[in-house]
């Protein structure tokens, strides 16, 4: 990995029903995800993708990679906006520096026009660091 | 709204979590892991893991009981309609295997305002049976103003 290379892009369209496998594999049965009723009362366009299933989407991204789980040292993000069930998403990267053994990806995921993680930052140990 | 910073600093009750295979084949089949290390227990012991491997994003299992205490807790007194998820951050240590014990603590951080948002940052800090630091965690939550 070399200062801007882009990582292989990872696209993912979660199905309808996503949101539901996602609460019981996470634990966050927030209605806002699993409800669609409950969602519209509260003002959004109906059920939500959880943000941290979206991270997942970026870490995997990283993983991919950086050869496998171990890679991933240090991923933030900032959610911005929501995602929705049953439309494409789709995480890009390109690696802004190198550095004892270490690789830093600028990283982000898109929906459509919108992008809905921004601002994210990962850290990559490279094999051989 | 009004935030209280009383709480900054404010640590819970730890929390055990115990791996187990197939919640992390779950989670790992949720989020579309394809990587066998995650789905296979003997392609996992292949590569010289004690069992399958959980995902790095599989900290959000064994974190979020104690996180959703925080959450929950009056004196923090998060508005639920209005919460939005603002950030997170994750920094990693030795992978987790299913069969591993992990504990974690969280504290309160952060508590401010800005125009009527609440700004909410908790720390975690989890850690396996040998007394590694598996993952830390920063949860940033944002409380939205009343329209």
């Amino acid at each position: 990995m070399q200062p801007g290379d882009e990582i292989t892009p990872l696209a993912v369209t979660p199905d309808r029903y996503l949101t539901v496998r996602y609460a019981g594999a996470s634990g966050d049965f927030n209605p806002i995800h699993i409800d669609e009723e409950f969602a519209r009362q509260v003002g959004l366009p109906g059920r939500i993708l959880h943000g941290l299933y979206t991270m997942a989407q970026v870490a995997r991204a990283q993983t991919d990679a950086g050869g496998g789980p171990e890679s991933l040292k240090r991923l933030s993000v900032q959610f911005r906006g929501m995602g929705l069930p049953e439309r494409e998403l789709v995480v890009t990267g390109t690696v802004t520096a190198v550095a004892d053994g270490v690789a830093t990806v600028e990283c982000g995921c898109e929906q459509g026009a919108k992008r809905i993680i921004r601002n994210a930052e990962a850290e990559l140990r490279l094999p051989d660091g | 709204m009004a935030v209280n910073p009383g709480v900054i600093g404010k640590t819970y009750p730890r929390a055990q979590y115990a791996v187990g295979r197939e919640k992390i084949r779950e989670y790992a089949l949720a989020v579309g892991e394809t990587n066998p290390l995650h789905l296979d227990a003997s392609a996992a012991r292949e590569a010289g893991h004690a069992d399958v491997v959980a995902p790095p994003m599989f900290a959000v299992v064994y974190s979020l009981p104690v996180i959703l205490t925080v959450l929950f807790d009056p004196e923090v007194g998060i508005d639920f309609p209005r919460l939005v998820h603002g950030g997170q951050e994750f920094e990693w240590g030795p992978l987790v295997v299913a069969g591993d014990e992990i504990t974690t603590t969280v504290s309160v951080a952060d508590v401010s305002e800005r125009a009527g948002n609440g700004f909410y940052v908790f720390a975690s800090e989890s850690v396996n049976g040998q007394g590694e630091t598996v993952c830390s965690g920063r949860w940033s939550n944002i409380v939205r103003a009343a329209a």
